[in-house]
Formats: C-alpha cells, sequence, structure tokens
C-alpha cells in the first residue's frame, strides 16, 4: 500500500504526466470547459421557466414528477444513450454527446430547486408586494428572486457539482476530461493511472463544491442563509 | 450476430431481446442484489452513525460533512479509489454504493427523529420508558415517515449508480449498457442500451412504489389518519 502510494506520487512527480493534449493540465481545462458550458445552457434553460411558473404558482404536480424520474434515470446512461443522437444530429463524438447528455441530466434538478425556492417564499411576503401596487416584473425582481437566492444559488451549485461528476463518464464516449485517466487506467490495466485520475475527478468535484460555498456565503445576506439546505441532491 | 441484425429493422432488435431473456433476467438480479446489499448495509451503518450524532451532539456536523464529501466524489473517482485496494470486486462496488447512501440516510434519521414532539418523548419518560424503549418504541416509529423517504430516495439513487459499477466488472443492468457502447453502430448493441436503461428506471419505479407500500403497511396508524 505504502508503495502504492509512492507510485502514484512518483507519476503525479512526473513533469511529462502534466504537459501536452493528454496531461493532467490540458485534462483538467477540458473537464471544466465542458463542465462550464454544460452548466451555464442547463441554467439558460431551467431558471427563468422555474421562476416564472414558480411565480405563477404552475406546474407543482410536474415538478415533483421531474425530482422523482429525474432520480431514477441513470446518467450512465444517458451519457452512453446521447452518442448515438449526437451522431445522428451530424455533432460526432466527444464533446457534443457529453454536452447534451449533461444538459439533459442537469436542468431537471436545476428547475425543480429554483421553482421549490421561488414558490416556498413567505406568501405574507408576496401579498404585501403585490398589496404595495408592484407589478409581476417588480414583485419577481425585488422580492421573490432576492429571498430565494440561496436556493437559487445552492441550485446552481448542486448542479454544477453533479455536472463535474457526470463529465467524468464523458471519457467513455470519446471525450478528454479528467476521466480519460480512469478509463484508461482501466483499459491499461494500471492502477496507479485509475488511483491518480480518481485523485483528480475527486479533488475537481471538491474543489467546484467548495468554490460554490464560497460564492453563496458572499452573495447571500447572513439572514438568508439557512434556506439554501432545503436543496435537493443528485448523486452521479 | 450478424443474421440477427439484418433482421431487425431500425435501432432496436426484438430477436435480441427474446433470444438473451435468460440474460436479461439473471442481469436483473444482479442488479437488484447489488442495491439490496448497499441499501440494507447502508441503513445499518446510518443507524449507528445517526445513533452516535443524536447522543453526541458535537458529532453530528462532522458525521454529516465526512458523509458529504464521500457523496460529492464522483461515482467512478469513488468505485476507481478503491480498484487498487480490493481490485474489481463486488467488495469495490458495494464500498462506493454504501458510502452513498449515507449522507441521504443519516440526514433523514436525525431530522426524523427531531421531528418527534417533545411532548410524546416525555409522556413516554413519564410512563417509565427506558432510553432504549423510547428510541424502539415511540421515536423510532414516529420518525418512521421522514427516514422512508430518504430510503426511496437512497434506494432510486442506488439503482442508477449501479450501472456504473460495470466499469469495474460488476453492474447488473450496467452490464448491458456497457456492452451495448462497445457494440456501437450495431442494432444489437443500441438494442441492449435501451434494454439495460429501460429496465433500470424500471427497475426504480418498481422498488420507490413497493417503498410506499411497506411504508403505508408499517404505519397503520397513518393510514387510519389518511381515511379519517
Amino acid at each position: 500500500m505504502i508503495e502504492f502510494l509512492g507510485d502514484v506520487a512518483r507519476w503525479f512527480g512526473d513533469a511529462a504526466n502534466w504537459t501536452g493534449t493528454s496531461g493532467i493540465i490540458n485534462r483538467t481545462l477540458e473537464h471544466i470547459q465542458l463542465s462550464a458550458a454544460a452548466t451555464a445552457t442547463s441554467a439558460v434553460f431551467a431558471l427563468p421557466p422555474a421562476v416564472w411558473l414558480a411565480h405563477r404558482r404552475i406546474g407543482g404536480t410536474f415538478v415533483v414528477a421531474a425530482v422523482n424520474i429525474g432520480r431514477a434515470i441513470p446518467s450512465f446512461a444517458i451519457v452512453v444513450l446521447f452518442l448515438p443522437i449526437s451522431i445522428r444530429l451530424g455533432l460526432g463524438l466527444g464533446f457534443w454527446p457529453t454536452f447534451l447528455a449533461l444538459v439533459f441530466l442537469a436542468v431537471p434538478p436545476m428547475f425543480t430547486n429554483a421553482y421549490t425556492g421561488v414558490a416556498g417564499v413567505d406568501s405574507d411576503l408576496v401579498e404585501a408586494s403585490r398589496g404595495m401596487g408592484m407589478t409581476d416584473r417588480e414583485m419577481l425582481s425585488r422580492v421573490e428572486i432576492p429571498m430565494a437566492s440561496p436556493v437559487i444559488l445552492a441550485a446552481l451549485r448542486v448542479a454544477s457539482v453533479q455536472v463535474v461528476a457526470t463529465a467524468t463518464l464523458g471519457a467513455l464516449v470519446g471525450w478528454g476530461g479528467l476521466g480519460r485517466f480512469i478509463v484508461d487506467g482501466f483499459a491499461w490495466r494500471d492502477n496507479v493511472v485509475v488511483f491518480a485520475g480518481a485523485v483528480l475527478v475527486a479533488g475537481l468535484a471538491i474543489v467546484t463544491d467548495v468554490a460554490f460555498s464560497v460564492i453563496e456565503r458572499r452573495l447571500v445576506p447572513e439572514t438568508l442563509r439557512d434556506r439554501s439546505a432545503a436543496v435537493e441532491t443528485v448523486a452521479a | 450476430m450478424t443474421h440477427l441484425a439484418q433482421a431487425s429493422s431500425g435501432f432496436f432488435s426484438w430477436e435480441w431481446v427474446a433470444s438473451n431473456l435468460d440474460d436479461i433476467w439473471d442481469r436483473t438480479l444482479e442488479h437488484l442484489v447489488l442495491t439490496a446489499i448497499a441499501v440494507c448495509v447502508g441503513m445499518v451503518v446510518s443507524l449507528l452513525l445517526s445513533l452516535v450524532a443524536l447522543r453526541y451532539r458535537r458529532t453530528y456536523a462532522p458525521i454529516s460533512w465526512i458523509a458529504g464529501v464521500l457523496y460529492t466524489i464522483p461515482s467512478l473517482a469513488l468505485f476507481a479509489f478503491f480498484v487498487p485496494i480490493t481490485g474489481l470486486s463486488i467488495l469495490t462496488a458495494e464500498i462506493g454504493l454504501v458510502s452513498y447512501t449515507l449522507l441521504i440516510l443519516v440526514r433523514n434519521i436525525v431530522a426524523g427523529i427531531d421531528g418527534v414532539p417533545p411532548a410524546t418523548v416525555e409522556s413516554a419518560l413519564g410512563m417509565g420508558y427506558t432510553r432504549r424503549g423510547l428510541f424502539f418504541a415511540v421515536e423510532l416509529p414516529l420518525a418512521l415517515p421522514v427516514i422512508v423517504a430518504g430510503l426511496r430516495i437512497a434506494a432510486v439513487t442506488t439503482i442508477g449508480l449501479v450501472t456504473v459499477t460495470a466499469l469495474i466488472g460488476q453492474g447488473g443492468l450496467g452490464f448491458f449498457i456497457l456492452r451495448g457502447l462497445n457494440l456501437f453502430y450495431s442494432p444489437i448493441g443500441t438494442t441492449q442500451i435501451v434494454v439495460g436503461t429501460v429496465l433500470s428506471i424500471a427497475i426504480a419505479i418498481a422498488v420507490d412504489v413497493s417503498l410506499v407500500g411497506l411504508e403505508r403497511l408499517a404505519m397503520p396508524w397513518a393510514r387510519r389518519r389518511a381515511a379519517a
């Protein structure tokens, strides 16, 4: 075991493993690039309708169904299934099938959490703002979205951690990213590479989680903080 | 293989399904067994951790922090961590799967028991219940709805994650998904991916529904209240 960890440390110490297309630096950048693109796209698709529908109190049943069904769909299967879809659409291997799978998996929980956040805003506040003569837009921008911001930011954090986790599986459908080390390590029967890949992937997921937590703490007023605990989490 | 591919039109081959029913059944059972082991072991470990956390409040933060870190680690990485130690074995798969159930289960057990009304606890103590009697006869049954809610999430999540263990030589229905990926561009390949995915989702829904049923059986008082 000690010897094995020594091999892993030597692998990390070897400059050749850091540089070039298949080096740690490039693979990390690929992983972040794909995850950021997928999270941003999912947010664009999920957040505006979630906030608006929650404001109008439409679609509550759909929200419950989306969580339950979303949880039952194996992300591994979705990544694999999006490969033929991507090929049929002429988008090929690599980035696109993984990107589409990630967006498909991230939209439902993001939608649900944002919806729950806005729908959960104290109804006294919402009624008061309506009574003060606020328009829908004002109610949203000045009351509901600020009050729901801890939950919405937490939803973004959970979704991005999930996206980073699932992007690992992109290595199976021809994308690079840090999953490459694990998948290639398995293929080469090289446990040192497998373990090093696991360290890198786990590290990136934890860094993502911590980075978003810091952003949350910066942006959310102290009095609203504990509301983010209500967010639905999803494993990948 | 080739004549089967030609006989089927499009991307799905019913012929493959018909001639592989035994294999599909075996993999479905394997999927259920992998899930059952993970959820049962996870439940026992979580109950013990929750008992510690409830008895010594200060341990709750570190316990849920560790469970949270385990939950944040991507599944493929968590399985990969243990491959050098425990090999491509069922043990490696279960260590990962159990780790993922802890956060949800511990959180719900502690929240469920915390949610028992203090008046009820005091009445039970006044009636002479011991600490242990209080826990098993009063707190645990009253916390059951919250615990079962956690159990349902843990079970459904585990069923999805079992497919990933195909990459470490286990996988249940994930085996078909991985083999389908390796047989790409052939209808036989896509058929296997679809079979693995659809059955995995079907198992998840069936298990979720059965747990709701079990919950109602285990809590006749809740049913009576709902009817009243």
